[in-house]
C-alpha cells in the first residue's frame, strides 16, 4: 500500500486547492465555476471511496497514521488517520458536500465567493475528522468558522447578520474553552521527562493512565471534560447552548444547512467521542449522570420547541436538537458502580447507536432542509399554516418528502431507527426512568413530523402566496431528493453498513474507558489495604 | 600612570573602533538622513530632479538591512561562544535579540515607505522632510532594541519621541492632526518628565544606571537588613513605577493610552499604521531589556526579597495587560472611525503582548532552578518575538488598505466601506485576512502568536496561581474582540454600496493590490506553513537572550 499521507492530505486539500483555482475563474462563468465545483466535490468523494476500500474495519485501532514535523519547538505535527469511529463520518462529510453542491445552483448572487467559501468549508470538515495532533484538530475545527459565517451572513435570510454573528461568537466561546483544555493537556502531559505533546492518542494513553509516571488527576480530568464537552456541546448543540441553531439553520441558505445539519453538528459528537471521553475519563463517568440528562432533556424539549414552530425550517432545526440528544445520551449511558462497568455491552451498544443516529441525522437532516428549500424557492415563505395540498401539485416532490420526513420521524426500516433504539435500548440498562423519557421523545418527534407533514403536503388546496410557482421538481432536485432517500432507506434496511465499520472501534474504546476505571479503583484498594 | 593612560586610550580606541562597525546599520540610516538633507540642500530632489527620496530612503534601508545581517552573522560566528558585545563603553549592547529587532525595525519602515509610494502621502514637496523624520524615528527605535544604561533608554525614547509628534501632525493643513500632535506631545512631554524621574530616583538609589549592574546593587540593598527599609522600599518602587510609567506610554498601556486614538484619529493612516507597529515593538525591546536589568543575569542568585518585588511586578503587568485588552476591546465597539478603531485594536494587542513580559517575569523570579526558569522565560519572549512579526504584518495590511481606501472614497468612516466586496475584492480580501488574524483565528499567523503567549502565561501560572486570571481573561478578550472587527468586514461584505458614497475599485493586479496581497500572504502563511522557521529565529534569540547559550 502507498504511504498513505498522499490520499488522506489530498482529500483535505483538494476542496482548498480548488478554492485557489477558482479565484482565477471569470466572475461571468457561474455555470462553468459550479460544475467546476461540483466536479471537485465529486472527486474528493471518490478519494474518500478509495479511503474506504483501504481501510480495514476489524482493527480497532487508528489506520493509515500519518505523522510529519510541523512545528518542531512544540512537539506539533500534521498527524492524520481514521478508525471505526471518524471513517464512517468522512464518507458523511464527502457525501453530503457533493449534495449540498448539487442543491447550490440556487444560489445566485456572488456565485464565484460562495464556491471559494463552499470549499473552504469542506478543507475544514474532513480535516477535523482526521485530525489526529490536537493543535491541528482546533486549527481545523476554527478554521470552518471564517467561511460558515460568511455563508450564513452574505447569502442567507432576512435576519442573516445576526444569526451569522451569533453563531460565530458562540462556537468562538466553545473553542476557547477548548483551547484552555487543550494547553492543560499539553502541559500535563510534560512531567515524567517526556516531551509535552498535543498528539491525541498519546493523551489518550496518559488520560487512561497506561503511560507509568504521568497523569492527568482527577480534579484536572473533571475540570477539562466540561471544558471540552460545553466547547463540543455548543456545536453538537444540546441545551441549555442551543439557541445559535434555530437562528442560524433558518437564515443560511438550503444548501449550507444542508451542511450545517448534515455534517457541523456531527463535530460536536465526534470531538466528545474522539477527544473528552477518552483522555478524561475519569472526568467523564462522574459527568455521566449530568449528560445523560442534558441529553434527554435536549430530546424532550427539542420536540416540545419544534411541535410549536410554524416556520418550517424552524421546527426542521428543532428536530436537530432533539435529533442530537440522542447522540449525547448513547454516548453517555456509561453506568458505572465501584470503578466496574455495569452493562459494558450496553454501554457499547449507546455508543453503537449515537454514531449511527449521527450518520442517519445527517442523511435525513439534510434531506429535510433540502425539501425544505425546495418548496421554499418556489412560494417565497415557510409558514406552515399558509401550505396544504401540495402532494397534489407536486406528487413527486410530496412523495419524496413524506419518504425523508419517514426518516427523521424514525420508522422501522429507515435511517433514523436504528439510532435511536439502540440509544434507548442502552439507556434502559443506565436508568429505565430516562429511557422511558427518550422513547417518549419518539411518540412526540412522531407528533410534530406527522403534523408538519398533514399541513403542508395533505389538505384539499395550496392556499398560501405564490400558487402559480409551483411547479414540479426539475431534475436536479429530483437526483438530490432520490439519493437522499435511497442512502435513508439503505441505511434503514442494512444497519450493519455502518455498524460494521465502527464496530471494533467503538469496541475497543468502551473496553479501553471500562479497563481504566476499573484499574483506577484497584489502585485505590491497593493503596488503602 | 602613562602606561596606564595609554591602556586607557587603547582601549577607547579598539572599543569605538568595533563598536562602530556593530553599530553600523545605525550608521546607515544616519547617512540616509544626511544625504536627504543634501538632496534638499542642493536641490536635486524636487520634480524632476534626479533623486527621488523615497528611492533614496529604500535605498538607505536595504543597506541598513544588509550591514544589520552581516553583523549579525560575525556576530553568530564568534569563535570564543560569546554572542554579546557592548558597544561605546558599555551603553549599548549588541546581541542577536538587538539584530532581531532591527532586521523587524528596518523591514517595517520598509513595508512603510513602499505604502507611502502607492498612496501619495507624502508628496514629492514634503517628501524629503516625511523621509528624514521616519529615519529619525526609526534610529531612536533601533537604539532602544540596543540600550544597556538608562541614559541609553531616555535618550533613545525621545530620539524616536520628538519626530513621532512631528509626522502626526504632518497633514499641516488639518485641524485634527495639529491637534492630534499637540495631544501627543503633551501626553509626551509629561510621561518623560515623569519617567526621567523615576530614572534619576532609581540610578541615584542604585549608584549606577548601568543595566548589567543593576540588578547586582539591588540585591546588595535587599540582603542587607540596615538598607532595605520601608522608606528603601518604597524609593525603589516609586521609580521603577515611573520609569514603566514611561514606557507604558509608549506601548498606549491602560491607564496611558488616551493620546492614541487621538493621534491615530489625526495622523494620516501611513503614520498611524507606523507608530501602531514600529514604535510598539521598540518598546517591547526596552521594555524586556529594562525588565531583565532588573532581575539580573540569574534571578537564583538574588535574594529572596528582590525576588519577591520582581515577582511582584511581573503580576502587576500581567493584570495592567489584561486591563489594556479588556480596555482596549471594549472600548473599541463603538467606534465608526476605521483609525479610531484600530488605535483600540492596538491598545488591546499592547495588552496582549504585555501579557508576555508579564509571564517572563513570573518565570524569572519563580522559586526552582535557573535553568528551568530561563528555558519558561525563553518561552515567553518567543511568543512576544513571534507576535511582533506577525503583529507588523497584519497591521501595516490594515492601515494601508484603510489608507488606499481613503484615496479612492476619501473616507476613512467604517460605514463608508459598504460593498468594498464587489467594487474591490482585493482589498476586501485583505482586510478579512489581516482583520482575522488580529482576532487571532486560525489559519492565520495571529493565532499562532497568540496560541504562543497563552501557552506561556498558562505555565506561568502554574507557579503563581494569581495568573490564571490574566490567562482566562486574555483568552476570553479574544471572543470580545470578535465582534468590533467582525462589524467592518459585515460591512465590507454584507451591507450593499451606498449610492452616495463613492466607489472604491483597486483592481487585483496592481501596485496596490501587489502590496495588499504581498501582506496578506505573509499572514497566511505565518499561520501555515511558514510557521517553523520564524518561530525558530525567535527561539534561537530569546534563548540566546536568557542564556546565551546557542541552541
Amino acid at each position: 500500500m502507498s504511504d498513505p499521507i498522499y490520499l488522506l492530505s489530498a482529500i483535505i486539500f483538494l476542496p482548498a486547492l480548488g478554492a485557489i483555482f477558482l479565484s482565477f475563474f471569470s466572475k461571468e462563468a457561474e455555470e462553468g465555476m459550479r460544475v467546476y465545483t461540483l466536479i471537485v466535490t465529486v472527486v474528493t468523494f471518490v478519494l474518500t471511496l478509495f479511503l474506504l476500500r483501504d481501510f480495514d474495519p476489524a482493527v480497532g485501532e487508528m489506520q493509515m497514521q500519518v505523522n510529519r514535523t510541523w512545528i518542531g519547538a512544540w512537539n506539533i505535527n500534521y498527524q492524520l488517520g481514521i478508525d471505526g469511529i471518524s471513517m464512517p463520518l468522512v464518507l458523511l462529510t464527502s457525501f453530503i458536500s457533493v449534495l449540498a453542491m448539487l442543491a447550490s445552483w440556487s444560489i445566485k448572487k456572488q456565485v464565484k465567493g460562495y464556491l471559494i467559501l463552499f470549499l473552504l468549508l469542506e478543507t475544514g470538515m474532513l480535516g477535523v475528522f482526521m485530525a489526529l495532533d490536537f493543535f491541528l484538530f482546533y486549527v481545523f475545527w476554527e478554521v470552518m468558522l471564517l467561511p460558515m459565517y460568511f455563508l450564513i451572513g452574505v447569502w442567507g435570510g432576512p435576519r442573516r447578520e445576526y444569526a451569522a454573528i451569533k453563531f460565530f461568537l458562540y462556537t468562538l466561546f466553545g473553542g476557547v474553552l477548548m483551547f484552555i483544555a487543550m494547553l492543560m493537556f499539553y502541559f500535563g502531559s510534560a512531567a515524567g521527562g517526556d516531551a509535552s505533546t498535543f498528539d491525541i492518542l498519546r493523551l489518550h494513553e496518559i488520560g487512561q493512565g497506561k503511560i507509568a509516571g504521568i497523569e492527568f488527576d482527577g480534579t484536572m480530568q473533571l475540570i477539562a471534560f466540561w471544558l471540552l464537552f460545553v466547547g463540543f456541546a455548543i456545536k453538537v448543540p444540546t441545551i441549555p447552548f442551543h439557541t445559535w441553531l434555530p437562528d442560524a439553520h433558518v437564515e443560511a441558505p438550503t444548501p449550507i444547512s444542508m451542511i450545517l445539519a448534515g455534517v457541523l453538528l456531527k463535530m460536536g459528537g465526534y470531538g466528545i467521542l474522539r477527544i473528552a471521553f477518552p483522555i478524561c475519563p475519569e472526568g467523564a463517568q462522574v459527568a455521566a449522570y449530568v449528560l445523560v440528562l442534558i441529553g434527554a432533556g435536549s430530546i424532550i424539549y427539542g420536540a416540545f420547541a419544534a411541535m410549536a414552530q410554524t416556520d418550517f425550517k424552524r421546527l426542521v432545526a428543532y428536530s436537530s436538537v432533539s435529533h442530537m440528544g440522542y447522540v449525547i445520551l448513547g454516548i453517555a449511558v456509561w453506568k458505572i458502580t465501584d470503578g466496574t462497568t455495569i452493562g459494558k455491552d450496553y454501554w457499547n451498544m449507546g455508543i453503537n447507536g449515537a454514531m449511527f443516529q449521527m450518520i442517519g441525522h445527517g442523511v435525513s437532516s439534510a434531506g429535510m432542509f433540502f425539501m425544505v428549500g425546495v418548496i421554499y424557492d418556489r412560494v417565497h415563505h415557510r409558514d406552515l399554516n399558509k401550505f396544504g395540498g401540495l402532494m397534489a401539485l407536486m406528487p413527486l416532490y410530496g412523495g419524496l418528502a413524506a419518504g425523508i420526513f419517514f426518516a427523521g420521524l424514525g420508522l422501522p426500516g429507515l435511517c433514523g431507527f436504528p439510532g435511536e433504539v439502540f440509544t434507548v435500548l442502552s439507556a434502559w440498562n443506565f436508568s429505565p426512568l430516562i429511557a422511558i423519557i427518550a422513547a417518549a421523545g419518539v411518540i412526540l418527534t412522531a407528533g410534530y413530523i406527522l403534523w408538519a407533514i398533514q399541513r403542508v403536503y395533505l389538505g384539499p388546496e395550496y392556499k398560501g402566496p405564490h400558487a402559480e410557482e409551483i411547479t414540479p421538481m426539475n431534475g436536479r432536485e429530483i437526483s438530490v431528493a432520490v439519493t437522499l432517500l435511497v442512502f435513508a432507506i439503505v441505511l434503514g434496511v442494512y444497519p450493519e453498513s455502518i455498524f460494521g465499520l465502527m464496530r471494533s472501534s467503538t469496541t475497543l474504546l468502551v473496553d479501553n474507558l471500562s479497563a481504566t476505571a476499573q484499574s483506577s479503583v484497584e489502585a485505590v484498594t491497593q493503596l488503602i489495604k | 600612570m602613562n602606561i596606564k593612560i595609554e591602556n586607557l586610550v587603547n582601549h577607547i580606541y579598539t572599543d569605538t573602533g568595533n563598536s562602530l562597525w556593530a553599530f553600523s546599520p545605525e550608521l546607515a540610516v544616519c547617512a540616509t538622513i544626511l544625504l536627504l538633507l543634501f538632496a534638499r540642500l542642493f536641490n536635486v530632489d524636487r520634480k524632476g530632479g534626479i533623486v527621488s527620496p523615497a528611492g533614496l530612503t529604500m535605498i538607505g534601508i536595504v543597506a541598513a538591512i544588509f550591514l544589520s545581517v552581516v553583523t549579525q552573522s560575525q556576530l553568530m560566528s564568534n569563535a570564543d561562544g560569546v554572542y554579546s558585545q557592548e558597544l561605546f563603553t558599555g551603553l549599548l549592547v549588541f546581541d542577536p535579540f538587538t539584530g532581531f529587532f532591527r532586521l523587524l525595525l528596518l523591514a517595517a519602515v520598509f513595508i512603510v515607505v513602499w505604502l507611502t509610494l502607492l498612496s501619495g502621502i507624502p508628496d514629492r514637496e514634503d517628501g524629503p522632510d516625511f523621509y528624514i523624520l521616519l529615519m529619525g524615528a526609526t534610529l531612536g527605535m533601533m537604539m532602544m532594541a540596543s540600550a544597556n544604561h538608562m541614559l541609553m533608554l531616555f535618550l533613545a525614547i525621545e530620539t524616536t519621541s520628538v519626530p513621532s509628534y512631528v509626522m502626526v501632525g504632518f497633514l499641516k493643513g488639518r485641524k485634527t492632526a495639529s491637534e492630534a500632535a499637540l495631544k501627543y506631545v503633551v501626553y509626551g512631554g509629561g510621561a518623560a518628565g515623569v519617567m526621567l524621574y523615576g530614572i534619576s530616583l532609581l540610578s541615584g538609589m542604585l549608584g549606577t544606571a548601568y543595566f548589567p549592574d543593576m540588578a547586582m546593587q539591588m540585591a546588595k540593598i535587599a540582603a542587607d537588613p540596615n538598607l532595605m527599609t520601608g522608606a528603601a522600599i518604597t524609593t525603589l518602587t516609586l521609580a521603577v513605577v515611573m520609569i514603566l510609567i514611561g514606557l507604558a506610554f509608549k506601548l498606549s498601556i491602560f491607564p496611558f493610552h488616551f493620546w492614541c486614538p487621538d493621534a491615530f484619529e489625526g495622523a494620516s493612516a501611513e503614520v498611524a499604521g507606523f507608530l501602531s507597529v514600529a514604535s510598539k515593538a521598540a518598546a517591547f525591546a526596552l521594555l524586556v531589556r529594562f525588565c531583565l536589568a532588573l532581575v539580573g543575569g540569574s534571578s537564583a542568585d538574588d535574594p529572596e526579597a528582590l525576588q519577591q518585588f520582581n515577582m511582584q511586578i511581573g503580576v502587576a503587568l500581567g493584570f495592567v495587560a489584561a486591563i489594556t485588552a479588556t480596555f482596549g476591546n471594549l472600548s473599541a465597539y463603538s467606534q465608526t472611525n476605521m483609525k479610531r478603531l484600530l488605535a483600540y485594536s492596538t491598545i488591546a494587542h499592547a495588552g496582549y503582548m504585555l501579557m508576555a513580559v508579564s509571564a517572563m517575569m513570573v518565570f524569572l523570579n519563580a522559586p526552582g532552578d535557573a535553568s528551568t526558569a530561563n528555558a519558561n522565560a525563553s518561552l515567553a519572549i518567543e511568543g512576544l518575538l513571534y507576535y511582533l512579526v506577525v503583529y507588523v504584518l497584519m497591521n501595516l495590511g490594515a492601515f494601508g488598505i484603510v489608507a488606499l481606501i481613503r484615496n479612492e472614497i476619501y473616507s476613512e468612516e467604517i460605514a463608508d466601506y459598504a460593498g468594498m466586496s464587489k467594487t474591490s475584492p482585493m482589498l476586501a480580501v485583505g482586510m478579512l485576512i489581516c482583520l482575522f488574524s488580529l482576532v487571532g483565528i486560525p489559519p492565520t499567523g495571529g493565532f499562532i502568536g497568540k496560541f504562543v503567549i497563552f501557552a506561556a502565561l498558562f505555565d506561568a501560572a502554574q507557579y503563581q496561581p494569581i495568573m490564571y486570571a490574566v490567562f482566562l481573561l486574555g483568552v476570553l478578550n479574544t471572543v470580545f474582540s470578535l465582534f468590533y472587527y467582525l462589524n467592518v468586514l459585515r460591512v465590507m461584505w454584507i451591507v450593499p454600496a451606498q449610492d452616495s458614497v463613492r466607489i472604491a475599485e483597486v483592481p487585483l493586479v496592481s501596485k496596490r493590490g501587489a502590496y495588499v496581497a504581498f501582506l496578506a500572504v505573509c499572514v497566511m502563511v505565518a499561520g501555515t506553513i511558514f510557521i517553523a522557521p520564524v518561530y525558530e529565529a525567535a527561539e534561537h534569540v530569546s534563548v540566546m537572550l536568557f542564556s546565551g547559550i546557542v541552541p
